[in-house]
């Protein structure tokens, strides 16, 4: 289909704003009389607090207050897992105690270590295993579990089921969740080959470069919040009820955020910014508080660690017949997420097994606070999967590119233990194109060539994510200058899907884009409610809402230029910014003499009546505070049918120096399967930034703690070792297929989370390829145990280890 | 928390008392602003963009605090404070500096340059600006000013480098969101602009 912006790249208008250090993140703001908050953090893993001395403090000249937990929950904490805005029950190291504001930042931290807090120290723990232990100390007041409406509950295996777990065995202990489909004994006694074996998949943080800086000040009874945040509308709803000001009362401006991967998409993750709220309203002076990378490390947030048991078995013809995946969940110190059962939804999905069976246990412990990271669940298991299925395909004589093939999904599959139907799924498609577009059969010659030292992997990885929402709103408007505005309330993390998903409005209308703008950026400009900015959801979702205000200001204007030029809408189109009559174009109103006719004709053109009644709360105030102001089209988005996923496909080639543990990476490609390319460039950063994140998932990530304290040893990015340029190829490949998802209007869905999920798989997959097919089990795979490895030394594997070295 | 306390020393005090302050990494530590040695001056000139600027320094206040706190110049962004991630990437003297990490009074002498300097009078953007938008190098953006003083300082010592000569010049500016590939394609087309 023709389209006049989809698929056509185009610069966000954000984007200057980058390049010229314009653009302004929630730390760059001041505000006059702003005073600076300090926080107290607990340096113990799990703690009461007994007594709190702040008098000294207080005294302090320059010391405006302080806020503690007692104040920000009068009625007593919230008995539950879920971080806190403050807390005097720390679960983990660098978890915000209290708050001191004061004229200056020295004054505060001079008045924090003047603070005394007395701890009562309480037992803690550092891996799930040990916790499991009959003896194992329990990661939270009242247990080392928190189960959903029923609350913390204490979960034990015997020492011997923890063992057989350590030394490789299927669990034998009773699961928290089962949840299956198909006939998993017969499924494996059809099989021919099957993999038995446990894994682990490290936790790492978040590492956002802005740190969680907030700004708030009270105005008018009104609270100002300046914050980064992935999702800007639906995450100001939300916060509003964690800060306990009524939605019609918050202004939360967040522009630009630097860098959103799960963890600031809710507000329920980023409480602390309560504490500059609260704070000012304390003392009535606007409070700026600013977080360092220690804090950013605590307060961040980081990716669930699984500690799993996983067997596979493959038909002779190379299809899945069955998987059964057990997953011990390391939920840290504050509760986890959903990532095991996605784990196997993934698998379900990918490979459409005819039987699957995930059991799971989630247990605590004193470390990161746990929560959605980039394809949570997902891309934890598309490293663990990939070299069992080449070992499958090596023993059964199928190649390795065929044993994924045999096993896509496709149109009309379905997926996951609930069955659901895909809206659409190309990858048989995008295995092709990758393939190709790599030259993955001519590689194959060059397998395990070795030179000197040097060995060369090949790798090939999907990636899938559900990536797709709806139930949203939309808004548009316009005035009589004919402008189109688009209010957006997609947060702006740099995916630039706040514009992509504006020119969904734009293409229904015909709008040349420089007659567009987005109003975008804060929320007193009015914006509708949106969805949480993850899950890969925002264009698939986002696209709908706007298209269907655009959709529905067309109509108007069909109705207006009806009424007053004669005939009926339906004898009226739209081109070039007029509305006019399809038999004689030459009667018709300029777009800006529909909107002032709008104006004048008040009622529902304006948005003072006959709304969609299902509106959110949050799109009904802003519809509200808009209403007679311009001419409107808004939308309530129904709900969609089906599964709309996002698959990658990644092919990798390594050069892996046995001597050093390193490698490089010669070639890399990384093709996406995400419906109709809304915006060719933006794709393009997905598919690179998700390789990055894959490189980081399989090579480098992980935290650490020291065991005898439950200190934190990696807050700063050197130790965490994210990627850095050097640790990526010179170049990484991109490409799509571009086929389009019948349930979105313009055809796309979402794909930033599978884009790290393939390249873990793929580059997983090349390095076990170099090392003639040695399966790890493990994320990361670092250099000292590649070196364990080749020398023949134990890697100590079958302990398991989360929150520390394995072994 | 008392400035001087180590670490380690910190831990020990923990686990002798088990009641302490903060584990956090305090802000104005890192900064260096609270830990005046002797007389220092205090009202110094520092050349920002081409201008003469007087500032009131703190005897070991860092030159990005200086330039975020004192003067205004937000564009150049903290992403550690601590010399790990190059997000606070300014040049000096034409070569790329961390500016969380340089003493503001160690500047004297320098030519500082900062991402709001590189605009031209009638406000065109610099060719690495430019080709930083048209190859749509920036994710989040936040470590965008970073990588842009780093291009600009590399082009200025070798102004047709090969991508690998780029990528290891850029190496000190870590991108979370993993945008390296668009940074370095940014890089290449500013050669190009440049001419
Ligand atoms: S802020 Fe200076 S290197 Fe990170
Ligand atoms: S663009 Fe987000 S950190 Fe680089």
């Amino acid at each position: 289909m023709a389209y006049m912006h989809i698929g056509k790249d185009f610069t966000p208008p954000d984007v200057p704003g980058k390049v010229t250090g314009r653009i302004k993140y929630a730390e760059d703001y001041t505000r006059e009389g702003m005073v600076y908050a300090r926080l107290l953090t607990s340096p113990i893993p799990h703690a009461r607090v007994i007594d709190i001395d702040a008098s000294e403090a207080l005294a302090m000249e320059g010391v405006l207050g302080m806020l503690t937990a007692d104040d920000v929950y009068p009625d007593g904490e919230p008995q539950s897992t879920g971080l806190k805005m403050l807390t005097n029950e720390p679960t983990l190291v660098g978890e915000p105690i209290l708050a001191v504001a004061a004229v200056d930042e020295k004054t505060a931290e001079t008045a924090i270590s003047r603070i005394s807090v007395t701890f009562e120290r309480l037992p803690f723990v550092l891996d799930p295993l040990d916790s499991l232990q009959p003896d194992g100390a329990d990661a939270y007041n009242g247990g080392n579990t928190f189960v959903f409406r029923q609350g913390f509950a204490v979960e034990k295996w015997t020492s011997d089921q923890v063992a057989s777990l350590r030394a490789g065995n299927e669990p034998t202990a009773e699961p928290q969740q089962t949840v299956e489909y198909g006939d998993l004994e017969a499924a494996f006694g059809e099989s021919s080959y099957v993999y038995e074996g446990t894994f682990t998949n490290a936790g790492y943080p978040h590492m956002s470069m802005e740190p969680r800086s907030a700004l708030a000040y009270w105005e008018d009874g009104k609270l100002y919040l300046h914050g980064g945040s992935q999702s800007l509308t639906a995450f100001a709803d939300g916060i509003a009820g964690v800060i306990g000001v009524p939605k019609e009362d918050l202004v939360f401006v967040n522009a630009a955020t630097g860098g959103g991967f799960g963890q600031r998409a809710r507000a329920g993750s980023i409480p602390v910014y309560g504490v500059p709220a609260k704070l000012s309203q304390k003392i009535n002076r606007p409070v700026m508080m600013r977080v360092t990378r220690e804090e950013e490390f605590t307060i961040g947030g980081a990716r669930q660690g699984l500690t799993g048991w996983i067997k596979v078995g493959f038909k002779p013809d190379g299809v899945m017949a069955a998987c059964d995946l057990w997953i011990v969940s390391d939920n840290g110190g504050k509760g986890g997420g959903a990532d095991a059962y996605s784990a196997a939804d993934c698998i379900s999905v990918l490979y459409q097994a005819d039987a699957v069976r995930f059991r799971g246990t989630a247990i605590g412990t004193n470390t990161a606070h746990r929560g959605a990271q980039r394809g949570p669940g997902q891309n934890q298991i598309a490293p663990i999967i990939s070299p069992i299925l080449d070992a499958a395909a090596d023993e059964l004589g199928v190649s390795r590119f065929d044993i994924r093939k045999i096993n896509t999904p496709m149109t009309g599959d379905v997926g996951g233990p609930q069955r659901t139907p895909f809206t659409s799924a190309y990858m048989p498609e995008t295995l092709d194109l990758a393939a190709e577009q790599f030259g993955w059969e001519e590689r194959q010659s060059r397998r395990r060539r070795t030179n000197g030292s040097k060995v060369i992997g090949l790798g090939i990885g999907q990636g899938y994510h559900n990536a797709g929402r709806s139930g949203m709103d939309g808004i548009v408007m316009m005035g009589p200058d004919g402008r189109l505005k688009v209010h957006n309330g997609v947060g702006n993390l740099g995916t630039y899907s706040y514009a992509s998903t504006s020119r969904a409005a734009a293409e229904v209308l015909k709008m040349p884009w420089e007659r567009v703008d987005i109003v975008t950026g804060r929320t007193d400009l009015h914006l509708p409610i949106t969805s949480p900015q993850d899950g890969s959801n925002s264009i698939f979702t986002n696209t709908r809402t706007f298209y269907g205000a655009a959709q529905d200001m067309l109509a108007k204007m069909k109705e207006i230029a009806s009424g007053d030029l004669g005939g009926t809408p339906e004898d009226y189109d739209i081109s070039n910014e007029r509305v006019h009559q399809i038999a004689d174009e030459s009667v018709g109103m300029t777009f800006g003499q529909v909107a002032a006719r709008a104006l004048e004709l008040g009622g529902k053109y304006t948005g003072s009546s006959d709304l969609p009644e299902e509106l959110a709360e949050w799109t009904q105030i802003s519809v509200s505070r808009l209403a007679g102001t311009a001419f409107m089209g808004v939308f309530h988005d129904p709900r969609h049918e089906g599964n709309p996923p996002g698959f990658t496909v990644s092919c990798i080639e390594i050069e892996l120096d046995t001597e050093t543990g390193k490698y490089e990476i010669l070639d890399l490609i990384n093709v996406a399967d995400s419906g109709t390319i809304m915006h060719p460039k933006g794709m393009e950063n997905q598919l690179v930034g998700g390789a990055v994140w894959g490189i980081g998932l399989s090579g480098y990530e992980r935290h650490l703690y020291d065991p005898q304290n439950g200190m934190p040893a990696s807050t700063g990015y050197w130790q965490s070792k994210v990627p850095t340029f050097l640790d990526t190829p010179v170049k990484i490949q991109t490409g799509w297929v571009d086929l389009p998802d019948p349930e979105n209007p313009v055809g796309a869905r979402g794909v930033g989370e599978p884009a790290q999920g393939s390249v873990s798989a793929a580059l997983t997959a090349a390095i076990s390829d170099a090392l003639g097919g040695h399966i790890f089990g493990a994320s990361p795979i670092t250099a000292d145990m590649i070196i364990n490895h080749v020398a023949g030394t134990s890697e100590d594997s079958k302990l398991l280890a989360q929150n520390n070295f394995r072994g | 928390m008392n400035q001087k306390l180590t670490r380690r020393r910190f831990i020990k005090g923990v686990i002798a008392s088990g009641a302490a302050a903060t584990t956090t990494g305090a802000w104005y530590s890192a900064t260096g602003q609270d830990r005046p040695s002797g007389f220092v001056e205090r009202l110094i000139r520092i050349n920002v963009n081409g201008q003469t600027r007087s500032v009131d320094v703190e005897p070991q206040e860092t030159l990005a605090s200086t330039l975020r706190y004192k003067l205004g110049l937000t564009g150049t962004k903290l992403g550690c404070n601590r010399g790990e991630c190059g997000a606070c990437t300014v040049l000096v003297d034409d070569t790329p500096t961390y500016a969380c990490s340089v003493l503001t009074h160690s500047m004297k002498n320098g030519r500082i340059e900062t991402v709001e300097g590189l605009e031209s009078a009638n406000g065109d953007l610099h060719p690495v600006q430019q080709a930083f938008v048209e190859e749509l190098s920036p994710q989040c953006g936040y470590c965008t000013p970073g990588q842009v003083m780093a291009a600009v300082g590399l082009l200025r010592a070798n102004p047709s480098p090969t991508r690998e000569e780029a990528r290891a010049a850029m190496a000190g500016n870590i991108c979370r969101c993993g945008s390296y590939d668009s940074y370095l394609d940014g890089v290449m087309r500013a050669t190009e602009l440049i001419g």
